[in-house]
């Protein structure tokens, strides 16, 4: 009899999961079904270009059911919980799905509500996030209308999705604000809970030495206890304040919140904690998790998820053969960071490996940790390889799910 | 590897005084350690969050970020503050004898 093998969420990884285990199986082997709420796929990655007039938020939506081929049966409904137990997934239509294999893919969810004041006074005021496709468009209208201030970037805790993208908003802010001729008038400024501009040793004095550059202040340690908007302040836990006129904030992450109405499933924040070079559950033997959805301790991105993509599909594979998992997933991240002025910068790193500068993937690839027109073209060239390889689960040219070591300068670097 | 001494017994830091190996760490190192942080006297909250701390790591092998400890602690977040005032993550990291909290990436 065919297996049952359930995707839970249909974005980014539960679409490129989906379309590769098609491939691997007969429909006589394996029956495969994504569920997801809606069918608006959204190209997050776009989000970013929306508030500066770059992209259009309706470009960005494409019919989730269309990314799906054929063969992959596709329910539109919200999911409830799951019983890991009973190896059963309760949907809010009250249908139950039995299965043999369960797939994690429903990435983190944006909890404004947990910070005070956030969503109070001046929400889509003077207070506004561009990690959903309504607030990037708020937020376009607001920044159309600025005619000068104090701008703050801030980001409330991590884990969140693409770490870089609130660094790379303030360099298109700069650019943006420039371009309108009113960059003289708009104090821009990045704050930060972690102790530098990034994560990572290397990366993080090159991303600071950019933000110097563009004018762009840095503060640090700074952990946002609430946001009034009434007021215009940021306050900090240890009651440090930053004045704003206006500001855009990442709000804090978590897992849906089904992932944490299923007991065992999740941690504190509802990611599956997943054994992080195989992607199976520590849960059970029959779970695996992908994308923002996994405890993983690499960077949430589209670039991860599609590298975690091959390696989790042959472990479906080889667990339902009986087979011993293959524990090769490095957690390799590569992403582009828009530094405006038509440039970008491409950072590539695993768990063990830091971004490093060099070229990628060989030593006459793209410049890493550099900004140049090509790395530019490269993020541009991104959305259609997002829609026509990465969620057909096609392999990218040249990239391997593996971190390349060849192009990287190891040693010396500061 | 630096060292330190805490209640006359020499354990191994790192270079930011956090404990590199936990079980060098006894209570009676506790006070002294606060105290070298600013903090004079550990109250009942603090040494709940002291123990929290440390039964996370035995769990999970790092220490909890201050989100999820507002929200397992049973402290909340402000309190923490108020306890551990150079940041509740760290200071109670270090307080505890646990390796600086990883966070994330
Ligand atoms: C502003 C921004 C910029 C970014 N830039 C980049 C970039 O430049 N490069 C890069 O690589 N990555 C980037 N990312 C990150 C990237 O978009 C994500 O990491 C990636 O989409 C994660 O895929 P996923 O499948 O885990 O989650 P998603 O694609 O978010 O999919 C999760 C799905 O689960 C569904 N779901 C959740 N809960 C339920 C429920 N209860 N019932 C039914 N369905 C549910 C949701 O509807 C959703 O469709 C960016 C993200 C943002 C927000």
């Amino acid at each position: 009899m065919a297996k049952r093998i359930v995707i839970l969420g249909g974005g980014t990884g539960g679409t490129l999961t989906a379309n590769r285990l098609r491939r691997s199986f007969f429909e006589e082997d394996a029956e495969v079904i994504v569920v997801d709420q809606n069918d608006d796929h959204v190209y997050q990655p776009g989000l970013l270009f929306v508030p500066f007039g770059l992209a259009r938020a309706d470009e960005l939506v494409r019919p989730r059911h269309d990314q799906l081929h054929k063969g992959i049966r596709f329910h539109q409904v919200p999911i409830d919980r799951v019983d890991i137990k009973e190896d059963q997934v309760f949907l809010a239509d009250g249908t139950v799905l039995g299965y043999d294999v369960l797939i994690v893919a429903s990435g983190s969810r944006l909890e404004a509500d947990e910070t005070e004041g956030l969503t109070g006074p001046g929400w889509r005021e003077n207070v506004f996030t561009f990690y959903d496709l309504a607030g990037a468009a708020a937020l376009h209208d607001a920044l159309e209308a600025f005619d000068g201030g104090k701008v703050v970037v801030n980001v409330v805790d991590l884990p969140i999705k693409c770490p870089v993208a609130p660094l790379e908003f303030c360099f298109l802010a700069d650019w943006y604000f420039g371009q309108r001729g009113i960059r003289d008038k708009v104090d821009l400024s990045y704050v930060t809970p972690l102790d530098g501009a990034f994560t990572k040793p290397v990366a993080s004095r090159r991303l600071a030495g950019l933000l110097e550059e563009k004018g762009v202040s840095l503060i640090t340690e700074f952990n946002t206890g609430e946001v009034d908007g009434a007021g215009g302040r940021l306050i900090s836990y240890d009651e440090r304040e930053i004045l704003f006129d206006l500001a855009v904030i990442v709000p804090l992450h978590s897992g849906a919140t089904y992932v944490s109405n299923s007991p065992g499933l999740g941690d504190e924040l509802g990611f599956v904690a997943v054994d992080e070079h195989t992607l199976q559950a520590v849960a059970k033997e029959n779970i695996f998790a992908i994308g923002d959805a996994a405890g993983v301790p690499t960077s949430k991105a589209g670039s991860v998820t599609h590298f975690e993509g091959e390696v989790l599909v042959e472990n479906v594979r080889r667990f339902l053969a009986g087979e011993p998992l293959d524990a090769t997933y490095d957690g390799h991240a590569n992403c582009f960071i828009e530094t405006g002025f038509g440039k970008a910068l491409l950072i590539d790193f695993n768990y063990d490996t830091e971004p490093l500068p060099g070229h990628f993937p060989t030593s006459v690839g793209l410049p890493l940790l550099k900004e140049s027109r090509l790395n530019h073209l490269g993020k541009l060239m991104f959305q259609s390889l997002y829609w026509h390889s990465l969620l057909p689960g096609r392999d990218l040219p040249g990239m391997g799910s593996a971190m390349p070591r060849r192009g990287k300068v190891t040693s010396g670097v500061r | 590897m630096p060292t330190a001494i805490y209640a006359g017994v020499n354990v191994t830091v790192n270079d930011e005084g956090f404990f590199e190996i936990p079980d060098e760490w006894t209570e009676a190192m506790a006070p002294e350690i606060a105290r070298a942080e600013g903090i004079d006297g550990l109250t009942e909250p603090h040494w709940q969050v002291i123990k929290f701390m440390r039964a996370e790591y035995a769990e999970k092998g790092t220490g909890p970020t201050v989100r999820i400890l507002g929200k397992t602690s049973g402290v909340s977040i402000k309190e923490l503050y108020q306890l551990f005032p150079k940041g509740p993550a760290k200071e109670a990291a270090k307080i505890a004898g646990i390796p600086k909290p990883r966070g994330c990436i």
